[in-house]
């Protein structure tokens, strides 16, 4: 095999781990908007919880890492709890527009916490994963990347099993689609949305620890989050199996334009791709196409 | 069967002697309901006896869907009490009365858009699945096979029994008024319910599929045994299948007994079409413009 192929070979799985964790952080979104048709960009800041959540009691209370993971996991299932019960259960029926800016400013808030607790450096977290490199043939990945790939996958096919064959994804586009109807089919509205948060902001934050892992954390690594949001449009705001196309689509394009046009041309490839989707195909790739019959 | 859209004094249908009913599979007490300061439902009681078709009709605004909304426990009425079956059940929440038995339709139509007629009607079997979320990880199997048993039932049962066997897999938002308002009847009895509420389901449709819908309500009732309150402006065929008639007024009952009866009772004319005296209805214009 030439260099240059090899090379290409390791820009793709490069582009393909981080594209799966694109992937796993836009699960979050698609959940949450799936049940509650809100787009929660706090989401971005849950995934930074999670890796702070992994600091403090991986670096900060001497846990193991297998313990540590669960527990920030569980973190940002909590946070979410919360802010669901706290915050946007009561904002039921205000329009999506206020519901949007409350999670904007709970990012906010959420960032100002860290910086007050941890402060703004960066900071690295205790090695979990090992640094010995991971070869597939020839081609060289780093072992972080590999195993937040496999990580990523391993949780979205769950999902995917789990919309495809559980009632209870069914049941999330229901009381998506129409409360009244749902509620009157004996489904448990407020019961769904809680459970779509507490999943939605856990997923974030497992995300979060993976992410951490590899790049280190600072409070603004939610930035993550934009392009995973990009993701979200490209696949379809509805759809799982969007999201997991959408963020290989996306991770790949980040590190072919990251590689062979510059750093500096990443986030415009990305961006520039969500204009041209949203010009083209606004409900994404996969995205549920509303049918009106007029 | 002949649509008069008013009550008028025009059937002559031979009496049957009004039967008290015994325990009613429903009953309303002195309900009250307001939103701010309308009045939107007065100590209205009535009962409905089980396995009839009893239908609410009243002028619009006259607070029938109200009335729904507070049995299906969308809202909570400030006084009085719904019992199924003597049972109270005014405490209870709206997901855990859809799973007591009451299921309901909706005036527009309530269906899961961007579904197709197989998954709207497989949600309404969806409160009496088994399997939670950790099951479901644990054993995709099971939960697969519950889903595929549920849908043999369904399609055994229900779309079979509805005639809408041709569109199962047609998503809803592309079918027709009337089809959509029988994929939601097809919802409503795949929950297996004991009390169906029917919010005009024959609302907007033609003289052939309001025929068609009048035959399946018949048909739930005779071979379901499912007790049936509906609310229906078409006066044909509140007077064709219904066993007994409620009619609201301003929040208020103000006849309830056999079709005929009701038909010919002068106040339940007046509320429709006025009482042909232009001193009652000068004074009921100045009492509205004073309110």
């Amino acid at each position: 095999m030439s260099m240059e192929t090899l090379f290409f070979l390791e820009v793709t799985l490069a582009g393909l781990g981080s594209g799966a964790l694109l992937s796993l952080t836009a699960l979050a979104f698609v959940l949450i908007y799936k049940a509650t048709k809100i787009i929660n960009l706090a989401v971005s800041e849950l995934l930074m919880m999670g890796a702070y959540f992994f600091l403090a009691f991986a670096a900060g209370m001497g846990m193991s890492a297998w313990l540590a993971i669960p527990l920030a996991v569980a973190g940002g299932g909590l946070i979410g709890a919360v802010v669901e019960r706290g915050i946007i259960r009561r904002m039921l029926g205000e329009s999506p527009i206020s519901v949007f800016m409350v999670t904007v400013g709970l990012g906010s808030v959420l960032i100002g916490l860290v910086e007050l607790v941890w402060g703004a450096d960066p900071r690295t977290i205790p090695d979990f994963i090992g640094r010995a490199p991971v070869f597939l043939g020839e081609a060289y990945v780093s072992r972080k990347i590999f195993v937040a790939f496999l990580v990523s996958g391993a949780v979205i096919a769950v999902f995917l099993l789990l919309f495809r064959f559980w009632r209870g994804g069914v049941a999330l586009r229901a009381t998506a689609t129409d409360q009244a109807a749902a509620y009157s089919c004996g489904i448990n509205v407020p019961g769904v949305f809680s459970l779509a948060w507490i999943i939605g902001c856990a997923t974030a934050a497992g995300a979060g620890v993976l992410l951490g892992s590899i790049g280190g954390l600072s409070p603004t690594m939610g930035a993550f989050g934009l392009s995973a949001l990009v993701v979200v449009i490209v696949g379809g705001l509805d759809s799982p199996f969007g999201a997991l196309v959408g963020g290989l689509f996306i991770g790949l394009v980040e590190a072919y334009a990251g590689t062979y046009l510059g750093g500096e041309y990443k986030l415009v490839a990305t961006f520039s791709i969500l204009v041209l989707m949203l010009v083209i195909r606004p409900y994404g790739l996969f995205g549920t196409r509303e049918i009106e019959r007029l | 069967m002949t649509t008069h859209p008013l009550p008028g004094p025009g059937s002559h249908q031979a009496a049957p002697p009004t039967a008290a009913p015994a325990a009613a599979a429903l009953s309303v007490e002195g309900l009250s309901l307001s939103f701010g300061g309308i009045k939107a439902l007065r100590d209205v009681s009535f009962d409905v006896a089980p396995g009839s078709i009893t239908a609410l009709i009243g002028p619009n605004g006259a607070g029938k869907t109200s009335m729904f909304n507070c049995i299906s426990g969308f809202y909570r009425p400030s006084t009085g009490r719904i019992l199924m079956d003597g049972r109270d059940v005014s405490q209870v929440h709206a997901p855990d009365r859809a799973r007591m038995g009451f299921a309901r339709t909706f005036q527009n139509i309530a269906l899961f858009r961007g579904m197709t007629v197989l998954d709207n009607i497989k949600l309404g079997r969806h409160a009496h699945l088994k399997t939670n979320i950790f099951q479901a990880l644990a054993y995709f199997g099971a939960a697969a096979r519950e889903e595929e048993a549920l849908r043999a039932e369904i399609e055994r049962d229900v779309i079979d029994f509805l005639e809408i066997n041709h569109i199962r897999n047609a998503p809803v938002a592309a079918l027709s008024y009337g089809l959509q308002k029988r994929v939601e009847l097809a919802r409503a009895l795949a929950m297996r319910p004991r009390i169906l509420l029917l919010d005009e389901p024959v609302a907007g449709m033609n003289r052939e599929e309001t025929e068609d819908m009048a035959r399946f309500i018949l048909d739930v009732k005779e071979e379901w045994g499912i007790t049936i309150l509906m609310v229906e402006h078409d006066m044909g065929m509140v007077m064709d299948i219904s066993d007994h008639v409620v009619v609201l007024n301003f929040g208020q009952v103000i006849a309830r007994g056999l079709p005929h009866e009701v038909q010919q009772n002068p106040e339940v004319v007046a509320a429709y079409l006025g009482s042909g005296d232009p001193a009652a209805l000068m004074k009921r214009l100045a009492e509205e413009g004073a309110a």
